[in-house]
């Protein structure tokens, strides 16, 4: 009997620099084993994002190109458009799709480009030091909203699936979460299915993965996974949002 | 193929397409907005991919994706659009992504105006986006020109691995001239496997590749930076181009002009020659790498007692003149901007004012 649970092939054997509790490397490893049950390493570029995920690259065994700020899908798009026979997927956080990046990422979907976004929405900017990003939620306290986000003032948090889906273009976008072991079946049939839809050149995919980020949220892990149930998971509610038409 | 007769915008377009590169992406603004329209005809016709993006910020990243995968693609804009452009150019030249930009410059600063300029050249020789990095500049005075620059951006991008840019102005753009396409010109793409992300399966080492500008560490960062200073001295060493006007006489001025405004100059050279005067012109066709030493060693001729750059800008140029010339000779400044172009008239009165206080 062979070994029952090993190291995909797409992931590299290096030490993340991801925080303790943290869900980006739950996702890495969804995504690398899809890559390889897909069997498209050898043909799939990746683009990393702004953010804590910029050094993706490090992690994975492919080949990767390293976007600016909210671009992915705009190098994305370059890509396919010059070779469609590579897989190619983004992986972008909220600030830098949902902020900085909306004109991109709606512009890509509206035009049905045929590559796959992975879209880590944990409600903060990462990287930068907690700072609010278009997802945090009401009265979320980050470094640039002390007094927690007032909705009054500056809106409330974008709900990109929803955005995406309501496009007249087809696609296939849905929301799942990682942040506990029940959830992760779920979110990789999604991430699996996306890239199905790339690989059978159908349409565009994201999938949507409510994420924890216990240190810029000032929570214990533990306290950061009731917190993302209880609070994010309220508002961005999981499920298929549009399937392309069979 | 013989000599047609070709509106710049266009033959720009057909530039391209015939030096081998069959991808374009771009965003429409006056005063090129010819080439997205006729590349949107001709590119399927050969086979190319055209695509209109949502914007030129989102463009120059499509022109990133494209070429960092190893095809060869290019873009035109004019001034506010090279503007947006200007982060993603900064990330290619980081990246080392040899993209082909054409700026058809329009009259600025802000919204400005439609009309013929060259008030970018600070942009194009000095950065416009953030960090050390230079664009190798090439400025036409011809459509035949443009057409043969354009088809040369290609190769050059590739063998430095560095953003190429076209820098002509509205009149570049706009007016009609006889050309051809020089089959010597048609170039294939270098081979890219030991940098290009065009996917493992097709390399022999199936190594990873990455195309990226992030360096954390202060020394790696350092040492990136001084891989790409070496490429811009290599350029300054291999491909500065300039072209001599009326230089073996003894000139008692001599103009440093480019693109449209040097054609006007050569005028008025020809008549204050017919008047008895002598007059001198450099015209560089690399704004970077700038003819330096032939700027400094024309401008040095006995004969030659005072220097002017002449340009469609508020003098831009003329501090890389300043700076070739070191001071051994007077420099001076004429130019306009707004889209009225001097006229050889006004050229002929500003040199003989030199005469008469020199």
């Amino acid at each position: 009997m062979g070994k029952a649970f090993k190291r995909p092939e797409s992931l590299s054997e290096n030490h993340t620099h991801y925080c303790p509790g943290c869900t980006h490397g739950v996702i890495h490893r969804l995504v690398a084993e899809v890559i390889d049950e897909l069997g498209i390493r050898g043909r799939t570029v990746g683009i990393a994002p702004v953010g804590c995920a910029v050094l993706a690259y490090n992690y994975f065994t492919f080949d990767f190109q390293e976007a600016a700020h909210g671009r992915a899908p705009a190098m994305a798009t370059g890509i396919k458009r010059v070779r469609p026979d590579l897989m190619v997927f983004t992986y972008q956080g909220d600030g830098d799709l949902a902020s900085i990046g909306m004109g991109e990422i709606i512009h890509a979907a509206n035009r049905g480009e045929k590559f796959t976004t992975i879209f880590v929405n944990n409600a903060v900017y990462g990287m930068t030091g907690g700072q609010m990003a278009p997802t945090t939620m009401p009265g979320q306290r980050t470094t640039t909203t002390p007094f927690g986000r007032d909705a009054e003032s500056i809106g409330m948090p974008v709900k990109m699936a929803e955005l995406l889906a309501a496009l007249e273009t087809p696609g296939y976008i849905a929301r799942q979460t990682v942040i506990r072991p029940k959830y992760i079946v779920r979110a990789k049939k999604a991430i699996k299915k996306a890239f199905t839809y790339q690989m059978e050149n159908r349409c565009f995919s994201l999938v949507e993965l409510i994420s924890t980020c216990p240190t810029n949220w000032g929570l214990t892990p533990a306290e950061a996974v009731n917190w993302a149930e209880d609070t994010l998971l309220s508002y961005y509610k999981l499920g298929e949002y549009k399937t392309p038409p069979e | 193929m013989g000599k047609v007769l070709m509106k710049g915008n266009e033959a720009i377009g057909e530039a391209a397409i015939r030096a081998g590169c069959l991808n374009y992406f771009a965003y429409p603004i006056t005063p090129q907005s010819e080439v997205a329209e006729y590349l949107s005809r001709r590119m399927p016709e050969v086979g190319g991919m055209f695509l209109q993006g949502e914007s030129e910020v989102a463009v120059a990243y499509m022109l990133f994706g494209a070429s960092a995968c190893g095809e060869r693609v290019f873009t035109t804009s004019s001034s506010p659009g090279i503007s947006l452009m200007s982060e993603g150019i900064s990330y290619v030249a980081g990246a080392q992504c040899p993209v082909v930009f054409v700026n058809i410059i329009r009259g600025g600063p802000g919204l400005g105006g439609i009309l013929p300029s060259q008030g970018d050249y600070f942009q194009a020789t000095k950065g416009g986006g953030h960090g050390d990095y230079r664009l190798l500049v090439m400025a036409p005075a011809s459509v035949q020109e443009t057409v043969e620059m354009v088809m040369m951006a290609f190769p050059l991008a590739e063998k430095y691995r560095n953003p190429v840019m076209i820098l002509g102005d509205g009149l570049i753009g706009q007016m009609m001239e006889p050309v051809e396409f020089p089959d010597h010109l048609r170039t294939e793409p270098t081979n890219k496997d030991d940098w290009a992300t065009n996917g493992m399966d097709t390399r022999k080492d199936n190594k990873q590749n990455l195309v990226k500008s992030l360096y954390l560490d202060p020394t790696q960062l350092n040492d990136h930076n001084l891989l790409l200073k070496a490429k811009y001295e290599r350029m300054k060493q291999e491909d500065v181009r300039y072209e001599p006007y009326n230089t073996d006489t003894d000139y008692k001025v001599l103009i440093i002009s480019y693109g449209t405004m040097s054609r006007v100059c050569r005028t008025a050279i020809d008549n204050l020659k017919a008047e008895g005067l002598e007059v001198g012109m450099i015209r560089p066709q690399t704004l970077f790498p700038f003819p330096e030493k032939a700027i400094h060693d024309a401008a040095i001729k006995e004969s030659c007692k005072a220097v002017i750059s002449i340009e469609m800008s508020m003098g831009q140029m003329v501090e890389d003149v300043e700076r070739c010339v070191q001071g051994k000779r007077p420099v001076e400044w004429y130019g306009k901007c707004g889209g009225d172009v001097p006229t050889p008239e006004e050229i002929m009165d500003v040199v003989r004012n030199w005469k008469l206080e020199t």
